[in-house]
């Protein structure tokens, strides 16, 4: 469905991906596991149109998508929640997520899907008049994974939805992640948290220095020794 | 007491004029962080295209004003386009020369065609003075006029901003460019709606002030252009009610300074305050010091 060909990318100077190729096909959960600044959020920057590759394609269910803008590819069905949550501090949390139905115009599927993500997330629901800087962490990353559904995509690309949250309210945002892929979203998910995304996720890459090192199965990362070692804490 | 009321009444219409600059002066740096010192120039200009419209074509007021607030916007977004957009990822210096350039730009450019001297607004608006509350202060006509045209653009301003989808995404792109992008929100697009607005709202500006004081020149914009700046950063730059209330605080401050004698020293006494402000609230009155979460 969303295919990456030799991507390669700079960001100020640093290459940053050196010829990365992943695939994620309909309907999985696919992680991309690394370290701090190891090129995974560039991935994902890359994927939606934020950064520019120098070379190699991004093909999304058969078209080249590599120098559309970002907010051609939101409407192609690519939908990101990114990094730090980036939520829009002074507007409330219903124009938050109108700003994620932006791209839409019919107003009747708008109203039925901001019922399905206040089911989702009630607590949504409740804050819907205060404005999203007022929230707790966990409640602005439920936030901006909604506004992101609002774009009704095919593909949801999700940067490290565990930073700086207490793990019980990581436990439940992974849950909520399950859910929505069961609900038919094809799912990228970039983790530092790896254990987290193994356990999640169906097929995994991990990225070091902007290359990917490894691909395979969660199972087949979870009982790798490298991996273990490396990113499992032994 | 007529007295003070006379000045309140004074000060509320000079108070009008800034806010209305200074709400383009504000729009603009809070989506591109441009302090746009070309600003002044297009009230300039739209003062100028009320003048021709008004004395050449016998406009009335309304339409003169319509038709002066659509001409800036479009400069506006002309002005954008040509000289702020290709910098857009350089240096902010390099921005804030060019819109010192593009100042200068408009008003000698606009002087080579119309000469320096002085033109005089025709009476557009009928002379009629009212006395107030029984004392002997007047108020014009054309004080009521300013104010009441001030608030209904305020308020279109706030419908436009909280109510629809352009305004929406005007607000977004200046909270995070990146997320607005990751929205569908064009940001190009946005930044135009944003010129033209602070534009057409500037151009309004400059229309009222040649119907209130009567008399442009070239050169008019300069000195109102900073004292608008001045309201938008006692506001907080970037803070659309913050700009609405420095301007109208900064203009009855001036006339009242003006009213006490020390006329010389008004503009001295609007840098003064800058100055206080920034030493004791460096975010303005209305800014907020308040830390994103992480």
């Amino acid at each position: 469905m969303l295919e990456l060909k030799d991507l390669n990318v700079f960001y100020g100077g640093i290459h940053a991906l050196k010829d990365v190729s992943l695939k994620i096909n309909e309907g999985e959960i696919v992680t991309l596991i690394g370290s701090n600044g190891s090129g995974k959020t560039t991935t994902l920057r890359t994927i939606s149109g934020l950064e520019k590759a120098k070379s190699g394609q991004i093909i999304f269910e058969g078209e080249d998508i590599t120098a559309k803008p970002a907010s051609e590819i939101v409407k192609l069905g690519i939908s990101h929640v990114p990094e730090g949550r980036r939520v829009f501090s002074t507007m409330s949390v219903y124009e938050n997520l109108e700003m994620g139905a932006y791209i839409r115009s019919d107003k009747a599927g708008i109203r039925k899907d901001m019922e399905k993500i206040f089911n989702w997330f009630p607590i949504l629901y409740e804050r819907r008049n205060q404005n999203a800087i007022n929230l707790s962490g966990g409640e602005q990353q439920m936030l901006a994974i909604g506004r992101a559904l609002l774009s009704r995509p095919k593909v949801l690309l999700l940067d490290e939805p565990s930073m700086g949250l207490a793990p019980i309210i990581v436990n439940e945002i992974f849950e909520i992640i399950k859910d929505i892929n069961k609900d038919g979203m094809t799912i990228l998910l970039v983790e530092q948290n790896a254990k987290m995304a193994l356990q999640c996720a169906d097929r995994a890459y991990i990225i070091k220095n902007g290359s990917i090192e490894l691909e395979g199965t969660s199972e087949e990362l979870l009982n790798n020794d490298l991996v273990r070692k490396a990113y499992l804490g032994g | 007491m007529e007295q003070v009321i006379q000045q309140v009444v004074n000060g509320v219409s000079l108070g009008s004029i800034y806010a209305l600059i200074a709400l383009g002066y504000t729009m603009v740096y809070g989506i591109i962080k441009l302090i746009n010192f070309a600003h002044g120039d297009i009230y300039m200009i739209g003062a100028y295209v009320g003048f021709a419209l008004t004395t050449f074509f016998n406009f009335g007021f309304f339409p003169a004003l319509i038709v002066s607030m659509l001409v800036t916007s479009i400069l506006g977004i002309i002005i954008e386009k040509v000289a702020y957009k290709p910098l857009r990822n350089s240096t902010r210096i390099a921005a804030l020369i060019t819109a010192i350039s593009v100042s200068m730009f408009l008003q000698y450019g606009l002087m080579y065609f119309v000469t320096p001297q002085t033109r005089t607004y025709p009476e557009v608006l009928p002379n009629v003075q009212l006395k107030l509350f029984g004392t002997n202060a007047v108020i014009d006509l054309k004080n009521i006029y300013i104010l009441i045209v001030t608030l209904v653009l305020m308020v279109v301003l706030q419908y436009v901003i909280h109510r629809t989808k352009v305004g929406k995404a005007m607000r977004a792109v200046a909270l995070d460019g990146d997320a607005s992008q990751l929205m569908g929100i064009d940001i190009n697009k946005t930044i135009s709606y944003t010129f033209a607005i602070g534009s057409a709202l500037a151009g309004a500006a400059g229309v009222l002030v040649g119907v209130y004081y009567n008399t442009i020149n070239p050169l008019m914009g300069s000195v109102p252009g900073l004292k608008a700046f001045i309201a938008a950063v006692i506001g907080g730059i970037g803070i659309i009610p913050g700009a609405v209330f420095g301007g109208f605080f900064l203009g009855i401050v001036e006339t009242g300074v003006s009213a006490l004698g020390g006329s010389l020293y008004k503009d001295a006494v609007a840098f003064v305050i800058l100055i206080l402000v920034l030493l004791i609230k460096p975010n303005g009155l209305f800014g907020s010091n308040q830390k994103e979460k992480v």
